[in-house]
């Protein structure tokens, strides 16, 4: 285990970080990690984390070694897409029991690996550790290194047992153990100056393919995708790519830079989603090529196909445009596509509502990001009720967000689009974005709604919910005392709950000025750290009332 | 009839079952209110919130006591008082069902004795209602979860009545396995009606689960049985088991309050659901209504008209014990052949299902069997997709999770009219596959070169 905290601080202090590079020390080594509230978190674990990086890779076989609740509950349930083989989607697990846990489970483990390489021969066998083995002190590393011995095949440990951390900590050790393992271990047939490495991308809903045609075309080959639609032998010569792309979630940020350090291999960061991202990324991809000796052409033939490509997206789009004129939308998800798909939205003729969205600087896109995260937390605890009253205060018609906070827009009979992982539609490249839009009209227009709000004939209209909250927005409207309840109430740390009155007191009552002075007082800002710029607003806002 | 066997390898693959913990939480879904807490590491939470998302398309209520690294090292007593404490102030929950998981058995948490201490030193939890239930995952199945936890409800909700209490003779508690759905649920309850009788449900995933849309959202669940109703259950004259799985649970209930139960191991077909209306009508006194005298006819007429489909047909079926005694006496009864028959533990159910071999295993085992015993039709949840795909045979969506398609609520298979609804629905799956994939052409019968083979026609 002392090697597992040991790679766990190592990722905390990623340097490729730019939210870890403004932490002071002690905060670093706290981990970038949101704490977790018993009874009030969300979210996956690390091994969730870790199997959610890695499975995309098709042709290996991923056994998870624990009890059946971490594999026999979650398998097969990604939308990732693969071009070929299947073996990624067949759920292996060894299903430990009472026995494996009081005698110790690595002979069934080993056994497990050599099943599965007597049965389906994969080119790779990655064995995830889980909490219960992990206890009971299960040495994967040295099972999985016997069995490379014993088998000649790679057989790769992924330490990254749930209870260490949340999802995205799993995301990172996953990279960990691609670096130590895989990546380097192998060859390419051949090697071309156009060839790039996607890290950070799993290829849902096979979205990857609206990209590849346009790379294909420019002759850029990618070598590896790390991991959607992945091979094994891809990602263990993947250290013989000119450059890489890594997708902006920073869920494998420490790869890109690792393999920056050791390959010399140079990345930025980037985004499919949207016109302007995509045509950024496919410029940012040549011009790295070009710096480490492709033909400088290339540059200007990747000019000419953006060209193209953007002219033809916004002509399938420029046929919508009237009919979205006017037409408000309120983008909330935790997700972190969204915001860059915003630029798109907003030439599409649609406006954006509850977001301040206006330049596109980066870091006002870290800032939409974060208002955008925080705000999909605190829609997944609203009543139905409140939902119409936020899509009403934003007179917005049609709400595009993600995960659980879809049942709560569907059932206050608003219309909602997915845009987070488990959506069917793929949205990537200019492809994607125009299918974006096709589908924000076909929901926008539907006429389900208008059928789906009507009150049952025999009810009174005057008392469904939809009106009793109308009476009560414009009763709170009219009464100064609520409006100003309902503007304490607001959310400003969502980790520790920590509505805006408490903060405005706290700065009143001790003449606070700065965000530590809050977090001291308040608790505000202690969890995940994201809402310290939201506490820096309420500051700002209150210069008079910290000098009183 | 059917001799159960327990495969021998190390790795499972491509899991039919699921874990304990997330059994019981469905269970505490069926409570008006509840909050079903998992005391384990949060993924412990997530996957089952997913699973259950996906399954039922609605918001589920589920939290976890996000046990980390050191704190399941040193004990979970913190965690589950803040827990506790966090989910009364944000979600005011009518009760909260706490479940264990593999990693907290693991370490030997008397969740028992938390739950005691949280109660002295808050005195604002000391009166709600807090109902643990122990199920590690490295043990048992979903089915088994869902069992011991109504088990504990029962035990720690239901009301010893007063030695001189009356009973309600027309008052019936219900004590149904998970493998019944909303939607069985709901025939069940309008059945039990029409013969004058008043039920009530543990658990009661009808009202909570079966997809209405409710006035106001809470947090918690939203309809379901209330926890003074299931205080009360005590009143009832007659508990009704659907399931083995509701064996202790039934056995609970009497031994607590008295009241007699009789166990339905199966509900689905003529001769379990004749069974079954002939006890309603004995127990209310009334004459079996000419609405269950039509639907019976229905359902004859129905297995008449599906046996010419489904009578030979080589069945592969990958369920939880209670589903498979449930569905496979239904097809055993209209000839079909239960080829290969998978479960996930042990019951006392399985040795009654019509067929020689029952394998605790795993879906893999399951469509070996199937591709090696020619199956042609295969039944499980949806995590049989694939198998069929690779099978090339029809493939019927049963049981949980089921996941790529919509209205997993509301299948219903119990009462004259759900047999018949079923028999439908395999019925016609049988026929479209014919015609999509069996139509005779002028060379299905030619002999090809002696060797028999029908080959030719396909390859042309």
């Amino acid at each position: 285990m002392s090697s597992l905290s040991a790679t766990i601080q190592d990722v905390f202090n990623e340097p490729g970080c730019a939210k870890n590079a403004t932490k002071s020390a002690a905060d670093r080594k706290k981990g970038c990690t949101k704490q977790l509230q018993p009874g009030g978190a969300a979210g996956g674990c690390a091994f969730d984390g870790a199997k959610i990086a890695l499975q995309p890779l098709t042709d290996v076989a991923h056994l998870v070694h624990g009890p059946i609740a971490c594999e026999g509950n979650s398998w097969d349930n990604r939308g990732a897409k693969s071009s070929g083989p299947t073996l990624w989607r067949t759920g292996f697990t060894t299903d430990i029991n009472e026995t494996d846990i009081v005698f110790g489970g690595e002979k069934r483990l080993f056994k497990a690996i050599r099943e599965i390489i007597e049965k389906y021969d994969p080119p790779a066998v990655f064995v995830y550790q889980t909490c219960i083995p992990a206890m009971t002190g299960d040495d994967i590393n040295a099972v999985c290194k016997a069995a490379r011995e014993k088998f000649g095949k790679p057989v790769i440990p992924v330490n990254s047992p749930g209870f260490v951390g949340p999802k995205n900590l799993g995301n990172k050790l996953a990279g960990e153990a691609l670096l130590d393992h895989v990546i380097g271990t192998e060859e390419p047939d051949e090697t071309t100056p156009y060839d790039i490495n996607i890290i950070g991308e799993y290829n849902l809903s096979g979205e990857l393919w609206q990209v590849k045609p346009l790379l294909d075309e420019l002759g850029i080959r990618i070598l590896s995708c790390i991991s959607g639609d992945g091979r094994y032998r891809e990602v263990a010569y993947s250290h013989r790519a000119r450059a890489a792309m890594m997708v902006c979630s920073k869920a494998m940020i420490n790869v890109a830079r690792k393999m920056e350090e050791r390959y010399g291999i140079p990345f930025f960061e980037g985004s499919f989603y949207g016109i302007g991202d995509t045509s950024d990324s496919l410029r940012q991809i040549a011009r790295l090529l070009v710096d480490r000796g492709a033909p400088s052409d290339l540059l200007d033939r990747t000019e000419a196909l953006i060209a193209r490509e953007e002219a033809r997206a916004w002509a399938a789009i420029a046929p919508l445009k009237p009919r979205f004129a006017g037409k408000k939308v309120l983008l909330i998800t935790g997700g972190v596509k969204s915001w860059s798909v915003v630029a798109a939205l907003q030439e599409a003729g649609l406006e954006l509502v509850g977001t301040s969205v206006k330049k596109s600087t980066k870091e006002d896109k870290e800032r939409i990001k974060e208002l955008l995260g925080q705000d999909a937390h605190m829609i997944e605890d609203m009543t139905p009720r409140e939902m119409y009253r936020l899509l009403k205060d934003a007179k917005a018609d049609i709400m595009l967000s993600g995960g659980r906070s879809q049942f709560v827009a569907l059932k206050a009979a608003m219309p909602w689009l997915d845009i987070n992982q488990e959506r069917h539609h793929a949205y990537m490249g200019y492809v994607g974005m125009v299918t974006l839009m096709e589908q924000i009209a076909r929901t926008l227009f539907n006429p389900v709604w208008e059928q789906v709000r009507r009150p049952a004939p025999w009810d009174d209209p005057a008392n469904t919910w939809q009106a009793r909250a109308d009476a009560q927005l414009a009763a709170e409207a009219a009464d100064p005392e609520k409006v100003e309840q309902a503007r304490r109430a607001g959310a400003i740390c969502t980790c520790k709950g920590v509505d805006l009155g408490t903060i405005e007191d706290a700065v009143r009552a001790h003449g606070l000025t700065s965000l530590d002075d809050v977090r001291r007082h308040t608790a505000a800002g202690t969890g995940c750290g994201a809402c310290a710029s939201r506490v820096e607003d309420v500051l700002a806002a209150l210069p008079a009332l910290a000098a009183e | 009839m059917a001799t159960v066997t327990h495969v021998k390898k190390a790795c499972t693959v491509n899991p039919l079952k699921m874990s304990q913990p997330i059994g019981a939480a469905l269970a505490f879904m069926g409570l008006r209110g509840a909050m079903p807490l998992l005391h384990g590491s949060q993924g412990c939470t997530s996957f089952g919130l997913v699973l259950f998302v996906r399954h039922f398309k609605e918001a589920i209520p589920l939290q976890t006591t996000a046990m980390s690294e050191v704190a399941t090292v040193l004990g979970g007593y913190d965690n589950v008082e803040q827990a506790i404490l966090n989910i009364h102030k944000r979600t005011k929950p009518e009760i909260i069902g706490i479940c264990s998981t593999g990693v907290t058995e693991t370490k030997g948490d008397d969740v028992e004795g938390y739950i005691r201490l949280v109660r002295e030193r808050h005195a604002e939890v000391a009166d709600l209602p807090l109902v643990y239930v122990s199920t590690p995952d490295f043990k048992d199945a979903f089915q088994d979860g869902w069992g011991k936890a109504v088990t504990r409800m029962v035990q720690e909700l239901v009301a010893a009545p007063p030695a001189d209490a009356v009973r309600d003779p027309a008052r019936v508690t219900i004590l149904p396995g998970c493998h019944m759905t909303p939607g069985d649920l709901d025939e069940l309850r309008t059945i039990l009606e029409d013969f004058g009788l008043k039920p009530s449900f543990l658990p009661d995933l009808a009202g909570s689960l079966d997809g209405h849309i409710p006035e106001d959202f809470t947090p918690t669940t939203i309809g379901g049985i209330g926890v003074d109703d299931v205080a009360g259950l005590g009143a009832s004259s007659w508990a009704i088991a659907i399931g083995e799985q509701m064996r202790p649970a039934a056995e609970a209930l009497r031994d607590r309050t008295g009241v007699p139960f009789r166990l339905f191991p199966r509900l689905c077909g003529l001769e379990a659901t004749d069974a079954f209306i002939m006890f309603l009508s004995e127990i209310s006194g009334r004459p079996v209504p000419v609405k269950y005298r039509r639907q019976r006819g229905q359902l004859v007429d129905a297995m008449l008209d599906g046996h010419f489909h489904i009578g030979g047909r080589k069945v592969a079926i990958g369920a939880e014990p209670d589903l498979l005694a449930h569905v496979g006496g239904m097809l055993h009864a209209m000839g079909a052949h239960i080829t290969a028959a998978v479960t996930t533990t042990h019951s006392p159910v399985l040795a009654g299902v019509e067929t020689d071999e029952v394998l605790i295993g795993d879906l893999e085992d399951l469509e070996r069997r199937a591709r090696e015993r020619g199956c042609d039709l295969l039944i499980t949840h949806s995590h049989g997709r694939q198998a069929a795909a690779r099978l090339g045979i029809p493939f019927f969506r049963m049981g949980l999770p089921l996941f790529d398609r919509l209205g997993a609520g509301h299948l219903v298979s119990v009462g004259y009219c759900g047999a018949r609804d079923l028999i439908f629905a395999l019925s016609n799956l049988v026929m479209a596959d014919t015609e999509q994939h069996h139509e005779a052409t002028p060379d299905t019968w030619r002999v090809v070169d002696g060797d028999g083979a029908q080959s030719k026609g396909e390859a042309a």
